[in-house]
Formats: C-alpha cells, sequence, structure tokens
C-alpha cells in the first residue's frame, strides 16, 4: 500500500458511499446532493490517478453543469420536500435491482480484477499522458471525432429545443380548435 | 505508485449501484442519476485503462473526454423530453401509464403525488390498457 492507494482508497469510498446514497435516500432533492458529492470526489480520484484535465473538465461540466440540470429538472417537476415514499418502486423490484446491481458488480469485478492483478503505475513524475499529450493527441489522432463532436452538442442543443416547442404548438392547437387533431 | 486494481473494483462498485438506481427509482429524474452514474464507472475505467504504461493515442483520458461531452448532450435531451412529460401528463413517475391521447380534455390533470383520484385522472385499472 503506497501514499497514492490510501488516498485512492478513501476518495473511493466517499464515491461509492455518497452514490449508493443517492439512489437509496428517500429525499428527492437529497439524491441529486450526493450525486453532486460522488461526483466531485470522483474529479478527485481521477486527480490522484494523474489525469488533471479529466479531473478539472468532470469538475466542470459533471458538478457545474450536469447536477444543476438536474435540480433545476427536479424544481421544474414539482419534487416534494422531504422524506417521500412514491419515489421508489415496490419492495420486491427494489430487491431485484439490488440483486442485479450486485450481480453487475460481480460479473465486472471477476472481469477486470484478474485483468488488472499486480499492475502498478508509477505516477510521481507525472502520469505518462499529461495534459500536453492529451492536447497532442485531441488535436492530432482524434480531431475528427472532436469536431464530430462540436455538431452532436449542436444537434443535441436544437433537439432539445425543438422537442419543446413542438409540443407547445400541439398544445395551443389544441386548445384553439377543440376536437380537431393538427401536427 | 499506485495499484491499479483499486480503481477498477470502483468502477465495478459504480456500475451496480447505477444498475440499482435505475431499477429502483420510479422518478424519471433520479433513473436519469443511476444513469449517470454508469456513465461514470465507465469513465473511471477508461482513466484507469489509459493509466497503464503504453497506451497508444492517449485513448484513455480522451475518450473520457469525449464520453463526458456525449453525456451532457444526452442528459440535456433527456432532461427535455422529461420536462415535456410532466407538461402533457402533469407527473414524471415512469409507471404510470399516461394517456397519450390528442384529444384536448384527455391531458393535463393527473397529479400524482397529490390527488391520484382527481375526476380527470385515469383510473388505476386502466393501467397497462392501451386507449385509442
Amino acid at each position: 500500500m503506497t501514499t497514492r492507494d490510501i488516498v485512492f482508497a478513501a476518495t473511493g469510498a466517499i464515491t461509492a458511499l455518497s452514490a449508493l446514497l443517492s439512489v437509496t435516500t428517500r429525499h428527492v432533492v437529497h439524491s441529486a446532493l450526493w450525486l453532486l458529492v460522488s461526483l466531485g470526489s470522483l474529479a478527485g480520484c481521477y486527480l490522484v490517478l494523474g489525469q488533471e484535465l479529466v479531473g478539472l473538465v468532470q469538475l466542470l461540466v459533471y458538478v457545474g453543469a450536469v447536477v444543476v440540470l438536474v435540480l433545476f429538472a427536479l424544481m421544474l417537476t414539482r419534487a416534494p420536500i422531504g422524506p417521500h415514499a412514491e419515489i421508489a418502486t415496490p419492495a420486491w423490484e427494489r430487491a431485484v435491482g439490488a440483486v442485479l446491481g450486485a450481480a453487475t458488480t460481480g460479473l465486472l469485478a471477476a472481469l477486470l480484477l484478474p485483468l488488472f492483478a499486480g499492475v502498478t503505475v508509477d505516477l510521481d513524475g507525472g502520469a505518462p499522458g499529461g495534459t500536453p499529450a492529451i492536447a497532442q493527441a485531441v488535436f492530432g489522432t482524434w480531431v475528427w471525432p472532436f469536431e464530430l463532436l462540436s455538431v452532436l452538442l449542436l444537434v443535441a442543443l436544437i433537439g432539445a429545443f425543438a422537442v419543446s416547442r413542438l409540443v407547445l404548438r400541439r398544445e395551443e392547437d389544441s386548445t384553439a380548435v377543440p376536437g380537431e387533431v393538427r401536427r | 505508485m499506485i495499484h491499479l486494481q483499486l480503481p477498477a473494483a470502483l468502477a465495478a462498485l459504480l456500475a451496480g449501484i447505477g444498475v440499482y438506481g435505475v431499477l429502483a427509482r420510479r422518478n424519471a429524474v433520479l433513473v436519469l442519476i443511476g444513469v449517470e452514474l454508469i456513465l461514470n464507472a465507465a469513465n473511471l475505467l477508461l482513466v484507469t485503462a489509459g493509466s497503464r504504461p503504453g497506451a497508444p493515442f492517449s485513448a484513455g483520458p480522451v475518450l473520457t473526454l469525449f464520453v463526458i461531452t456525449i453525456a451532457a448532450a444526452e442528459i440535456c435531451v433527456a432532461l427535455a423530453v422529461v420536462l415535456v412529460l410532466f407538461r402533457v401528463t402533469g407527473a414524471v413517475d415512469l409507471t404510470a401509464v399516461p394517456d397519450l391521447t390528442d384529444e384536448p380534455d384527455a391531458e393535463g390533470e393527473l397529479d400524482a403525488d397529490a390527488q391520484p383520484s382527481s375526476p380527470h385522472a385515469p383510473e388505476p385499472e386502466l393501467r397497462g390498457q392501451v386507449s385509442s
């Protein structure tokens, strides 16, 4: 056990515990807030693994944008404040979900742990793929997927806008002309 | 120096927790939280595999950045769909069967947590049937 192992075990324990709390808590808003803790400490895990850029992007995009979007969606769908039993499926479905989740963990662990058994990386002189290497790779090898990602973001933006606009217009039509369905 | 078994085990754990979160929630936004956990397990596995010595093209961290971007686009569209579902049916409960017909008097009014037996709400016996 080296120092990095101990630090990673601590941040990983925080990540796993807060993820577990975010899927089991009865408070709707607490679920999103525990997700924030989990994703933030996962950014710490990336830092321990020596990937500063990935950790910072995780902080910016996930903690800064995705969790805020989830909180906005919870507010806009009138999420109840306080403990609420109606957000979880019945007990037998949760039992099946727990069995399936444990099976997923067991399957992945049985596959991955022998794969990484005994593999150690010396990160004290900087990660092998540091930020300059990532920049070289993004604008060299991966430049066309990178450009496609910008198109994907544009399509997602327009798609989200179109979804909301489409239904708005149909609601107006249906209120303006009752009994007649227009598209 | 770090043993790579620890992040691999954490990735497996996060994926299992995410699967439980998808299966154990009825609120659509909370199902998305489980999806985010599964995506983060994949990201952690990519970073772990990319930090092995000799990984070509910096593929681990670069693909992690790509997956983060795709996840942001995905949750943007998914939350738009969830908000439209809430506006049309009045609830984001995934186990209730919403009334998706186009009649003007058939939409709205269903508020799952406030009054499940309001006059325009579909009766519990109608669940599972397709009304046209």
